[in-house]
């Protein structure tokens, strides 16, 4: 099917999931994501697949961590304040090394905070989240129709890494309602999942586990992690370069703000102000090298003016600090945020973009 | 002779090969020695080793699938029936069971336990009850005995401030969605074979897709974290321990 259907962020990427295969969805609800539990609720009934409302986020990433063990496709979604409970089966997972599917549609925070939408949960999930060094591939979509792309690639990066994807979206996306195509994807050449617990019946036994006592030999695994982790992000990085090639001015932002980002681009262009936008679309692999290239424009043999980046989110500051460490001091970073659930304009973004034409020109 | 004994001697007993031959970690007088070695008979007698899996506690168990040969994860403290729920949805062909201590499964892991029966998820649980933490250095778990001195109980548990030996099997045969309850012990050769005898209906129930959770628990002596010689500590468990958690039936 490749028509063209009006549906909100929650359900689309519900729909996605099901279309990739998804064997197994575990959640506990929580707003603003319902629209995927109750989705999932009806759809995965109809399919024939298991639905399980748990009795807390706890215990959803947990069914998680046991279906996947199993060797089967599973996921959880959650917000904020659930996805901070489920740190700890993440933590676990990653040493594991079991393959998950983690939707987060972030809310205001710190604590119950409130239910509009934020980016305030970066550096929870670009960091890893919870004990222990790991790292989970975190996808920012920025529309419905990428909630809905994204959800076949989290499931192929989770089972060809053996990793955690979370899907960082927030309550914006997964509330509006926008046109979207859900066509079924063609797979990666994905490796064996033998490490699977489905009964040792001719094979020698397998165990999953992420206690590691003996002398040396968990420094091996965090080792053999960070291997992987350095080939994630040499292989898997996405990100989309708007306008940048003139720029003096280059715009950082993800997700929904990367939609106001755009709109205030193009204004601000209408205006003759040489700006452009560079998004993000995996935040961990973290698009530094693009960045860093961007930030070093007599690199590429053209001897141009250094830029000036300004890095917006829906938060007190957090991935700037990702901004600055690929600009690693060449340029000014600068950054406008809107934490605890307040969303930018379009005309707050230009003002920000004209007060750095002004900062520029006395430069 | 030879020729005589070949023809006429019979194996009556043998070592289960569920059971791997290796030597456990468990200190003199542990039961968790004996709970593994009857979870493995049952599940070689039931002839299910090649669908099983196992899960492993936070706890002295922790290291169960060295010793048990079949599919074993190990997860977070608490967690196993929320695993466990996992994995037996998406293969409701396949044995699950959990294998947990009292703290697992009566202190951080309650809710899971609860909700696990709550829901009749059809699983396997054998419960573990050492009445103390034993791999943390024996501190107070939720079923230490009144009196019991431990680690974090110096003055012996006072049920005003510590509270009272969690019964957390009768609070567990409450729930429609457990089928069958039962308070096992390992303090002589009769009640250990009990134990066996519950431990495989527990395991038949799941084969038969009873609807609902099968728990079967275990009083298990600590030697160690009770300060006992072996013996005393099997005496302490039939003459004080029983008596805060009778032995028996409680559902089903």
């Amino acid at each position: 099917m490749s028509e063209r259907i009006l549906m909100c962020g929650n359900e689309a990427l519900a729909e996605a999931a099901i279309i990739a295969g998804c064997d197994a969805y575990f959640g506990y609800p929580i707003t603003p994501q319902n629209e995927i539990s109750a989705y999932m609720a009806r759809r995965m009934a109809e399919e024939g697949r298991v639905f399980i409302q748990s009795e807390s986020e706890l215990a959803a990433i947990n069914m998680v961590f046991g279906a996947s063990a199993t060797g089967k496709r599973a996921m959880t979604s959650s917000s904020s304040p659930g996805v901070s409970l489920m740190q700890e089966g993440l933590s676990y997972m990653a040493g594991a090394e079991l393959p998950a599917v983690v939707v987060n549609v972030m809310r205001g925070g710190p604590g119950l905070g409130n239910i509009a939408p934020s980016q305030a949960d970066y550096f929870q999930a670009t960091r890893g989240g919870g004990h222990g060094d790991y790292r989970a591939i975190v996808l920012g979509p920025a529309s419905v129709q990428e909630l809905a792309d994204c959800m076949p690639l989290a499931f192929d990066l989770a089972d060809q890494y053996c990793i955690t994807v979370m899907i960082l979206a927030d309550g914006i996306l997964g509330q509006m309602m926008e046109p979207v195509v859900l066509e079924p994807k063609p797979r990666r050449k994905l490796p064996p999942k033998d490490w699977a617990l489905t009964g040792a019946k001719g094979r020698p036994q397998n165990i999953v586990r992420s206690l590691w006592l003996g002398e040396g030999v968990l420094e091996a695994l965090n080792n053999k992690l960070q291997a992987r982790y350095k080939q994630i992000q040499e292989n898997e990085v996405l990100c989309e370069e708007y306008r940048v090639g003139d720029a003096e001015i280059i715009v950082v932002a993800y997700g929904i703000v990367a939609r106001i980002a755009r709109a205030a681009v193009d204004q601000a262009r209408d205006e003759g102000i040489p700006v452009g936008m560079i998004r993000p679309i995996t935040l961990w692999p973290f698009p530094s090298e693009q960045i860093s290239r961007a930030a070093n424009p007599s690199q590429d043999g053209h001897a141009g003016p250094f830029p000036i980046f300004l890095t917006i989110e829906m938060s007190a500051g957090q991935m700037v600090d990702d901004v600055k460490l690929a600009v690693a001091g060449k340029a000014p970073v600068l950054f406008h945020g809107r934490p605890g659930g307040g969303i930018p304009a379009v005309e707050e973004v230009i003002e920000k973009i004209r007060q750095l034409t002004i900062h520029s020109a006395r430069r | 002779m030879e020729v005589m004994a070949k023809n006429s001697m019979k194996t009556v007993f043998k070592r289960t090969s569920v059971l791997k031959d290796c030597p456990t970690h468990y200190c003199p007088g542990c039961g968790h020695g004996i709970a593994h070695r009857l979870v493995a008979e049952v599940i070689d007698e039931l002839g299910i080793q090649g669908r099983t899996i196992g899960i492993a506690p936070v706890g002295c168990a922790v290291l169960m699938y060295n010793y048990l040969d079949v599919d074993m994860i190990e997860v977070a403290h608490g967690r196993a029936p929320a695993v466990a729920t996992g994995m037996k949805r998406t293969n409701p062909d396949r044995i699950v069971f959990s294998y947990q201590g009292d703290g697992d499964l009566a202190a951080i892991g309650t809710a899971e336990i609860i909700h696990a029966a709550h829901r009749a998820e059809q699983l396997t649980v054998i419960f573990i009850n050492n009445a103390v933490f034993g791999m943390t250095g024996g501190q107070m778990a939720p079923t230490t005995m009144l009196g019991q001195v431990t680690a974090t109980t110096p003055g012996g548990r006072q049920s005003n401030g510590q509270g009272y030996p969690l019964q957390i099997s009768e609070i567990l045969a409450l729930l429609p969605g457990a089928v069958y309850v039962e308070r096992c012990a390992l303090s002589s050769v009769p009640r250990i074979q009990q134990a066996k005898a519950a431990i495989k209906h527990a395991f038949e129930l799941q084969m038969q897709d009873a609807p609902g959770l099968s728990l079967v628990e275990i009083l298990s002596p600590c030697p160690t974290y009770w300060r006992m010689s072996p013996s005393d500590a099997m005496k302490w468990i039939e003459e004080h321990m029983s008596q805060t958690f009778p032995i028996g039936r409680l559902k089903g």
